[in-house]
């Protein structure tokens, strides 16, 4: 409304025939509509504006589901705590349909930040600080969310998924995660676990119940079960392939190194053990 | 014209001509070296545009592999780099450059050569920056460089191809700002108080304050962020105690008044091409001048707003959120009053108004989502998103892009005394027009729809690819009314006829110029008593034409122009100022030196360039500067004689190392901020008991300074008192005092054991220790500068700059010292 209002007034202003105004109807534009106009529409916006920022980072809640999500470059550490001990996963958040979710969010490396568009503004994520954002969703549904912080070369890349799902189904869920990792169900899987263990996965990656392993990767004892693979490609067992033979290809700079060399038969192998992480 | 008048300017020209041949490059008259400028400027600008378009081709698809991550993110970098440090303000210092002598009535700026200087920099610079990416080499941190992601996390020389690169350009920045300020405050006409003055000369004195205050906070930082990555000073790294928001805050304080900085002057030709075409005199003159001082001074309190994501306290935001919108005030003035003036006055149609009016409407919208981004709650949702793209490009196409191609249009007849065309003006214009809107708006949709900034792809099914592609095609549309401007500026205009004098029937000083212009900038220096002296002073143009007015000869052969007082343009002085030399090129290499060979580590080459820019800039100095004149005053016509020698406060160079000192302190007072920055953020900060530098040597290194600073006052007194022995030995004195200082300022820290690379506490010590040394070191090169010049009786009793000035020098590093000292020594004895 306001843009119309001057742009019809410069308009006016530039056409031929048309009464020339006196210098004191000039000052009164001025002031009117430099002075008066800003500071009203601007009193009304703060008025309405600023009482929303507390509503935005309440202070703690005891009862609230606590979630810690680290980034990393490029993807997602989210670790719920659990009675049965802490569950790890990657690129994906689970909230329980209206309930309180408090998500601390660090950083170790680069700054992130961590954006869901359909739930709420983004906040960043700063070495050497520690930052809160509060969910409290109220509808069920998957959706997307991103690193909104230039944090290098995958920042585009940096992609994960929030699922709201019902209370119930949130806790036998979170419960599952608890849970060690399956055994391999088909011999196919059976050969993956050892080829997982001979190519030297385990020293980055945590299979609890399987192999200890380093922390410089997600922990996949239940990966087959995520939305997504690495934050980007559908979760499959194909997609895994495609991963594992070339990880830069999907994501320029991951640090997984590359698996192309292995035959054709031993990656498959390995993709049927790990997609069968469910 | 009289057979005397003719004989006088066949003497000015001589004078004022441009070297030719294979001494043309040596050339330091505005009217070049703001031409050399601005078209250097626009170079980079095109080449910012290819970036551009690089980026809206990988973008056009989804899942693109035009270009890879790594060398988008390269691209995008410097296409922000490129637009802001290389475009968006050189081009106002250089449009500047090129006309402000000639809008107040002055021949040339009071420093030409500092003003070759700065371009030489200028281009050294800017071609190493954009140079990089043809090698893969070209920093990818993003134009706002965070760390710890351009720290630790980029070990390659890009990220110190811009700290160092950057900062190379800043300071031929600065060195125009500072010349811009000195310009305006002291080389106007007589009669033209401040009222009078025309209102692009009050802009960009705005602008270059802003430089002035705003660059030196980000060199701060970039001393800070390279000193880490070269010797792992941990300031902005967790792991040793630094902040990675330090930066920010440097940044920001730096970055946000630089929207202004681009945005002032490119309303300033908005408010000098509006009045000439309604007709009339601008309405509200004081409102305009005082709603473009308070802009300066607002945004320099609004930085935090580009940090509302970082997890900063409620009240923070709040305060912050509401000093973004008070900036819609003055803003929302100065566009009242152009149309206020519009609508008192019958508007003529033309290229320049067409351009005006779009750059108006462009402006608005980007405005209103101004406001809407400084609404803490909305901006939480649209930052880092597409959303702040449009609104920045925007603001910043409407704001300074469309301006200046009115004022590309409206100026271009003082340049080589051809029109551009009108018919080709209209279609760009249309071009540009339709293109900007059609790639930003639809921009707008693409941040609410979630797409983040700063990403080299997006994947296919999200809803973002038509949106995008339709941002593309925009983008080439944009580009070809680019391709019209360039056409029209660069094809051939033999046959053209010459423009009219004055073509646009302005009212102000600039169009005094005749078709085409001669290098001595004005014919004489006239009398002014209107702001619109060519509608007002019905004769003006005659009497200047026929020398009638102040300077109008040069019976020695030398450049002349007027000093006159700050407030009310009285002369005081005639200036000589010095003329074509290669000594601006050669000290610009060498200082270019000083940044670029440590980009590759080769520090023993950094010292080589050190030390030869310093020869340089004192053989410069030594010939360029404080002439001793044949006489002491002249006659400067209209029965006026002034003195030919002027120094202390009433001598431009005074003014210019006041002025220049100031930005100098304010880089250290942002060193000072950090120092408490950890204090107010870190418990151990200073650790108990501090490990160093204890008080003892901090203490006497400050009265051996204190010493130093007030035997240089003493020794300019004893120098007007035509004691030449006490000069000699007080100067003595204070250089083996100063020296002394600077090895009691080492001490401390060394001898405590303070290891920079271990924490930041002792980098932090360590920076302010070596930022005093330095300033210190250079006092001292001074003292025997003085010393040598009234040896060879280059300076006498009366004829003092050289020593008023360096004291004026040591003023400032006396008080640097102190601080420092009373920061490292004292501080941690309070705490």
């Amino acid at each position: 409304v306001v843009w119309f209002a001057v742009i019809a007034l410069a308009l006016y202003a530039a056409r031929w025939e048309r009464p020339r105004w006196s210098v004191a109807h000039g000052y009164r534009l001025i002031i009117g509509g430099g002075v008066v106009l800003p500071m009203v529409v601007l009193a009304a916006l703060l008025a309405y504006g600023l009482p929303a920022i507390g509503r935005l980072s309440p202070p703690p809640q005891e009862d609230a589901v606590q979630v810690a999500v680290a980034g990393e470059q490029w993807w997602w550490r989210v670790s719920y705590s659990t009675p049965a001990g802490a569950v790890e996963l990657a690129n994906e958040l689970r909230l329980p349909l209206g309930q309180r979710t408090d998500i601390t969010l660090t950083s170790d490396n680069v700054i992130h930040a961590f954006w869901v568009p359909s739930l709420a503004g983004k906040v960043d994520l700063v070495p050497g600080r520690r930052t809160r954002i509060s969910l409290e969703p109220s509808r069920t549904g998957t959706f997307g969310g991103v690193c909104a912080e230039y944090c290098g070369t995958a920042h585009a890349l940096m992609g994960f998924r929030v699922v709201v799902m019902p209370a119930e189904a949130f806790a036998e869920w979170l419960a599952a995660q608890a849970r060690a990792a399956s055994e391999p169900a088909t011999t196919d899987a059976m050969r993956g676990r050892t080829l997982f263990a001979k190519n030297g996965c385990p020293a980055c990656h945590v299979i609890r119940g399987a192999d200890p392993g380093g922390r410089i990767g997600p922990d996949l004892t239940h990966v087959g079960g995520r939305s997504l693979l690495a934050g980007v490609l559908p979760n499959r067992s194909d997609t895994m392939v495609q991963w594992l033979s070339a990880p830069h290809r999907v994501k320029p700079g991951a640090r997984m190194p590359p698996f192309g060399m292995l035959p054709a038969a031993d990656l498959r192998a390995l993709a049927a053990y790990v997609s069968g992480l469910q | 014209m009289t057979p005397e008048s003719r004989a006088q300017s066949e003497r000015l020209l001589r004078a004022w001509a441009l070297p030719t041949g294979w001494r043309y490059f040596s050339a330091v008259n505005n009217t070049v070296v703001g031409l050399w400028y601005t078209a250097v400027t626009l170079l980079f600008f095109l080449f910012g545009g290819v970036l551009a378009l690089l980026m809206r081709l990988q973008l056009s698809q989804p899942a693109n592999d035009l270009l890879s991550a790594d060398r988008y993110n390269q691209v995008f970098t410097l296409h922000g780099s490129v637009m802001m440090f290389l475009f968006a303000i050189p081009i106002f210092e250089s449009v500047s450059i090129m006309f402000l002598p000639q809008m107040i009535g002055a021949r040339e700026l009071p420093f030409p050569r500092l003003s070759a200087f700065g371009f030489w920099a200028f281009v050294i610079g800017g071609t190493f920056l954009c140079g990089s990416i043809f090698f893969d080499a070209a920093p990818q941190g993003g134009w706002f460089m965070y760390p710890p992601l351009t720290s630790k996390y980029q070990p390659g020389i890009g990220a110190d191809i811009w700290l160092l690169g950057f900062s190379f350009v800043e300071v031929a920045a600065i060195a125009a700002a500072v010349e811009l300020i000195v310009g305006v405050l002291k080389c106007r006409p007589p009669g033209m108080r401040l009222n009078l003055v025309p209102l692009y000369a009050w802009y960009v004195l705005v602008a270059a304050f802003m430089v002035l205050f705003a660059f030196p906070p980000l060199i701060a930082g970039t001393i800070l962020l390279e000193l880490e990555r070269a010797f792992g000073w941990p300031f902005f790294d967790p792991a040793g105690g630094g902040d990675p928001l330090l930066w920010q805050h440097l940044f920001w304080i730096f970055g946000h008044p630089e929207v202004y900085i681009i945005f002032l002057p490119s309303v300033a030709l908005v408010a000098m091409i509006v009045p000439t075409f309604a007709r009339r005199p601008i309405v509200g003159y004081s409102w305009v001048v005082l709603s473009a001082i308070g802009t300066g001074f607002l945004s320099f309190g609004l930085w935090v707003h580009h940090m509302f994501t970082t997890g900063l306290p409620g009240i923070t935001l709040a305060i912050f959120s509401s000093a973004s919108m008070a900036v819609a005030i003055p803003t929302g003035v100065q566009l009242f009053c152009f149309l206020a003036t519009a609508l008192a006055g019958t508007v003529t149609r033309s290229v320049p108004m067409l351009y005006v009016i779009g750059g108006l409407s462009t402006f608005v919208i980007g405005g209103l989502t101004g406001v809407m981004v400084a609404m803490a709650p909305f901006n939480f949702q649209a930052h880092d998103t597409f959303f702040v793209v449009a609104h920045l490009h925007t603001v910043l196409i409407g704001g300074a892009v469309f301006p200046l191609l009115a004022g590309l249009y409206y100026y271009f007849p003082l340049v080589n005394g051809k029109h551009l065309s009108p018919a080709l003006g209209r279609v760009s214009f249309w071009l540009v027009f339709a293109g900007f809107n059609l790639t930003f708006m639809p921009m707008h949709a693409l941040g609410m729809l979630g797409m983040p900034r700063r990403v080299f792809t997006y994947q296919a099914g999200t809803g973002l690819e038509t949106l995008n592609f339709v941002a593309t095609v925009g983008a080439f549309i944009l580009a070809a009314g680019f391709a019209v401007v360039t056409w029209d500026v660069l094809r051939p205009k033999g046959r053209q006829p010459l423009a009219a004098r004055n073509p646009w029937n302005a009212g102000t000083l600039e169009w005094l110029q005749e078709m085409p212009g001669q290098p001595w900038g004005v014919r004489s220096i006239p009398e002014i008593d209107s702001r619109y002296p060519l509608w007002d002073q019905p004769d003006i143009i005659r009497d200047h034409d026929e020398g009638r007015f102040y300077l109008p000869d040069a019976e020695e052969g030398r450049r002349e122009m007027l000093i006159t007082s700050t407030v009310d343009a009285t002369p005081l002085q005639c200036m000589r100022i010095p003329g074509p030399t290669y000594l601006t090129l050669v000290a610009a290499i060498c200082v270019g030196g000083i940044f670029i060979f440590p980009t590759y580590k080769m520090y023993w080459l950094m010292a080589v360039s050190a030390a030869l820019a310093l020869a340089v800039i004192v053989v410069w100095l030594w010939t360029g500067t404080a002439e001793i004149p044949e006489k002491p005053d002249k006659d400067v016509g209209l029965g006026l004689t002034l003195p030919l020698y002027a120094s202390g406060q009433e001598s431009v160079g005074w003014w210019a190392m006041f002025i220049t000192m100031t930005g100098v302190f304010t880089a250290f007072v942002s060193l000072v901020f950090g120092y408490f920055f950890y204090w107010s953020l870190r418990d151990d900060f200073p650790p108990v008991p501090a490990p160093g530098p204890g008080w003892q040597s901090p203490v006497a290194a400050a009265a051996l300074v204190g010493t130093a600073w007030l035997l240089t006052g003493l020794a300019r007194r004893w120098n007007s008192m035509d004691r030449p022995r006490r000069y000699y030995l007080a100067l003595l004195a204070a250089l083996v005092t100063a020296s002394l200082g600077m090895a009691a300022l080492v001490a401390g820290p060394w001898g405590t054991g303070l290891n920079p690379s271990r924490g930041v506490y002792a980098a932090t010590v360590w920076v302010l220790v070596l930022w005093t040394v330095l300033h210190v070191a250079i006092g001292v090169v001074m003292l025997g500068y003085c010393i040598a010049r009234r040896v060879a009786g280059r300076m006498t009793a009366r004829h003092d700059i050289d020593i008023r000035n360096v004291v004026l020098y040591w003023h400032f590093t006396g008080v640097t010292t102190l601080m420092t000292v009373a920061v490292i020594a004292g501080f941690p004895l309070a705490g």
